[in-house]
């Protein structure tokens, strides 16, 4: 085996055999589809105990507009009984007091809800919503009332805001073939900011350990040894291309726990009808969804094409980063003085992970256009806009500028590497680590 | 003949000029000192011989050809500032480095049980290098350095961390790898071991070669004609133009005395002068130390300089 195979196996399986390596591989997808669904299921199951809530209504014209439901019970009781009476109890008898001392059509801020505990936000747009639509009422009563508007008018205003006034945007793409066919924009938006995390994830933890094995080899001395038999460009290639395939195994096994999770997952009852029933109680002005549209929709997206960039852009932001990372690894002694150097290199990748977040409200805006064609921002801005659908030429030229760059920068990364494991003592300046690159 | 020569090797970094026309010339078979104090180019001398940089001009000669690259895998190379990975373990950390070194894993595996068996530390195959004490992991550097079988054996400061002990056993190892016909190029502040090891020597001193030879050709010039006689006396009181005496130590029945000649005076003539009037019992010249070549030959070159 030549020694570039032989460095790579070893960078390779030292990393994939280690105990923290394969624990965090098999528990990662777990945990995360542990976060995705534990709050939806647990959303499902109901607050055991009703909660009281007490109404003390000066006006009596509200309390009869509460009715109680399954979570909650209002018990009206009359203005004479003040709220001292029955603030002692808060807490222990009931829930809340919701107190309304004038007219709310006229001073609508005379409602309080006073509670011990934090009032759910379910409860609160309950009740504003009871409230707001009995004021609607009372005012189109005075109006009415008034005369000078005609009765009719009055009851088709009324049927008007009774029906509301609900308005769903369906969002629709053609493909070229000009059919049109159902998106989701909110789908896209998911899809596009799970693969930016992970890429972003990616290049820094990956990165990372590819600055911590320059290092460790550097402060173990035994970096010395190895290019007196081994080119240092060999020794180089070798850590990076090793790395990088340990993070794409990982990747590997990740899509296929995660898929075959999912699919257990979806197969189960409980989970799939909790999950489409739950979504609707969360939020009631969405549309109710159910799984099949959830998988037409799923369906729309070009699982293929995303996946093929995701790995082309891996593979360059990684390569990208990882021989700007060596380079500091090697450039100093030890871990302390990595700060120093690690700064800018952390702004710039924290800024492309934000730029790529904000891509989403606008994926064809300068913002997103710019940072796409940038090697250090496009692997994962070009992440968040291509589940939107983008022309073939941008996502081209951005593989072509990154890839033309990744050689460029690893050229001059081999260079400084080349010279830096062998220094040993101060922390070296910028200007002397370009001096270095002209080293014979 | 020459295992390797090195010809006005001239290194520049940024504004430190490392070696300044450097050539050395070791004989096959043979252990060669490197001399000189801190920062004279040594370790920079050392790591252009095995490619780890490359000089501006001057050229390597190994067996009188060009140095090529297949010639690295002929060297072993135990550098000054040497370490090994702490978490791999001591048996496939060895492999790892042999097969770099382009031997075969059959090979390799071969030799390392020799070596293992040889140093005693066949037990030690599946420890981790974290575990073992600093003397225990310098005998696995030396045996990563030597596994190959390579014709020249480079060492920078190979007894620096060595108890005595161990670094009889590195010495010995020498010895016999020189026996064996393979060329010792061996970097070292230890003069003793100079004295003991080497055949020949060069001292670096600010970027040059000051001094180059054979040892005890080195030490014959340095010399300050200063022969020490044991004499069957109670006291020396000879007196003459040639020579001048510089101690006298009474012991016993006998007495030593340092005596100091005239460059022209041959020994035996000095010898037949003293023989003529005191018993002698033994008589010696003082050959200067390595110690003493060195700094003399260091502080007068700094002198000739300022």
């Amino acid at each position: 085996m030549n020694t570039l195979g032989l460095i790579i196996q070893r960078e390779y399986s030292s990393r994939v055999t280690k105990k923290t390596f394969i624990l965090f591989t098999i528990f990662m997808p777990v945990l995360f589809l542990a976060l995705a669904f534990v709050p939806l299921w647990l959303s499902t199951i109901k607050d055991s105990e009703i909660k009281k809530i007490v109404v003390i209504d000066h006006t009596g014209i509200y309390a009869p507009e509460f009715k109680s439901t399954d979570d909650y019970r209002f018990e009206i009781v009359g203005k004479a009984d003040e709220s001292a009476n029955y603030t002692p109890r808060l807490g222990k008898d009931f829930f809340a007091i919701l107190q309304i001392t004038d007219d709310l059509s006229k001073k609508p801020q005379n409602v309080f809800l006073i509670s011990e505990k934090q009032v759910p936000m379910s409860l609160l747009k309950n009740i504003e919503k009871v409230l707001s639509e009995k004021v609607t009422r009372q005012k189109l009563d005075e109006l009415s009332a008034s005369g000078n508007v005609d009765a009719q008018t009055i009851v088709k205003v009324r049927h008007i805001i009774e029906s509301g006034a609900n308005v769903s945007v369906s969002t629709l793409r053609l493909n070229k073939e000009g059919e049109t066919f159902a998106s989701s924009s909110m789908l896209s938006s998911i899809v596009g900011i799970a693969f930016t995390l992970l890429i972003y994830i990616f290049l820094m933890s990956y990165g990372g350990m590819v600055m911590q094995a320059v290092l460790e080899e550097k402060r173990s001395r035994i970096v010395e040894v190895l290019v007196s038999s081994v080119k240092p460009v060999n020794l180089l290639i070798g850590k990076i291309v090793g790395i990088g395939l340990v993070g794409l195994t990982q990747l590997f096994i990740w899509a296929l726990l995660l898929g075959s999770l999912t699919m257990v997952l979806g197969i189960l009852p409980v989970f799939s009808n909790d999950a489409a029933t739950s979504s609707q109680l969360m939020n009631n002005s969405m549309q109710p969804v159910n799984m099949s549209e959830i998988v037409a929709m799923f369906q729309t997206i070009n699982w293929l094409e995303i996946i093929l960039y995701f790995i082309v852009f891996f593979i360059g932001g990684y390569v990208l980063y990882a021989s700007i990372f060596a380079m500091i690894g090697a450039s100093v002694d030890n871990e302390q003085d990595t700060q120093q150097f690690m700064m800018p290199i952390t702004i710039i990748l924290l800024f492309a992970f934000y730029a790529g977040f904000y891509s989403i409200e606008n994926p064809d805006g300068p913002l997103a256009f710019w940072c796409s064609f940038i090697p250090f921002t496009s692997p994962v801005v070009m992440m968040v806009r291509i589940p939107f659908g983008i022309p073939a030429w941008e996502k081209i030229l951005s593989v072509i500028i990154l890839y033309g760059s990744f050689v460029v920068i690893s050229i001059f990364s081999a260079k400084i590497y080349r010279v830096g494991i062998l220094m040993y003592g101060k922390k070296p300046t910028v200007k002397e680590i370009i001096k270095w690159a002209k080293y014979k | 003949m020459y295992y390797l020569e090195t010809k006005d090797i001239v290194k520049q970094y940024a504004e430190h000029l490392a070696l300044n026309g450097v050539s050395i010339a070791v004989p096959q078979g043979s252990v060669f000192g490197l001399l000189g104090p801190n920062g004279a180019g040594k370790t920079t001398l050392i790591r252009i011989i095995t490619r780890i940089i490359a000089p501006d001009s001057g050229v390597i000669l190994v067996n009188g050809r060009p140095f090529s690259g297949q010639d690295v895998y002929r060297i072993g190379y135990l550098p000054e500032e040497r370490g090994l990975y702490k978490k791999m373990k001591v048996g496939d950390q060895v492999m790892y480095l042999a097969q770099l070194r382009g031997m075969s894993r059959k090979n390799a595996q071969t030799e390392l049980t020799k070596w293992f068996r040889q140093f005693n530390i066949t037990n030690w195959y599946n420890r981790k290098v974290e575990e073992l004490s600093k003397g225990m992991q310098q005998k696995v550097q030396f045996i990563a350095t030597v596994i190959h079988n390579p014709e020249l054996i480079i060492l920078d400061e190979p007894f620096s961390g060595f108890d005595p002990l161990n670094a009889d056993i590195i010495k010995n190892e020498i010895l016999r790898l020189k026996n064996e016909g393979k060329t010792v190029l061996l970097s070292t502040h230890d003069m003793e071991s100079v004295e003991e090891l080497c055949d020949n020597i060069a001292l670096i001193n600010q970027s040059k070669v000051v001094l180059h030879g054979n040892v005890f050709e080195i030490r014959n010039a340095y010399r300050q004609h200063v022969l020490r006689f044991r004499l069957f006396s109670d006291d020396f009181e000879m007196e003459n133009e040639s020579f001048t005496v510089l101690s006298k130590e009474k012991k016993h029945e006998y007495i030593d005395v340092r005596i100091q000649k005239k460059v022209e005076m041959e020994n035996t003539e000095l010898i037949k002068l003293i023989l003529n009037t005191y018993p002698v019992i033994s008589f010696e010249e003082e050959l200067p130390t390595m110690r003493e070549v060195f700094v003399s030959a260091v502080t007068s070159q700094s002198i000739k300089d300022n």
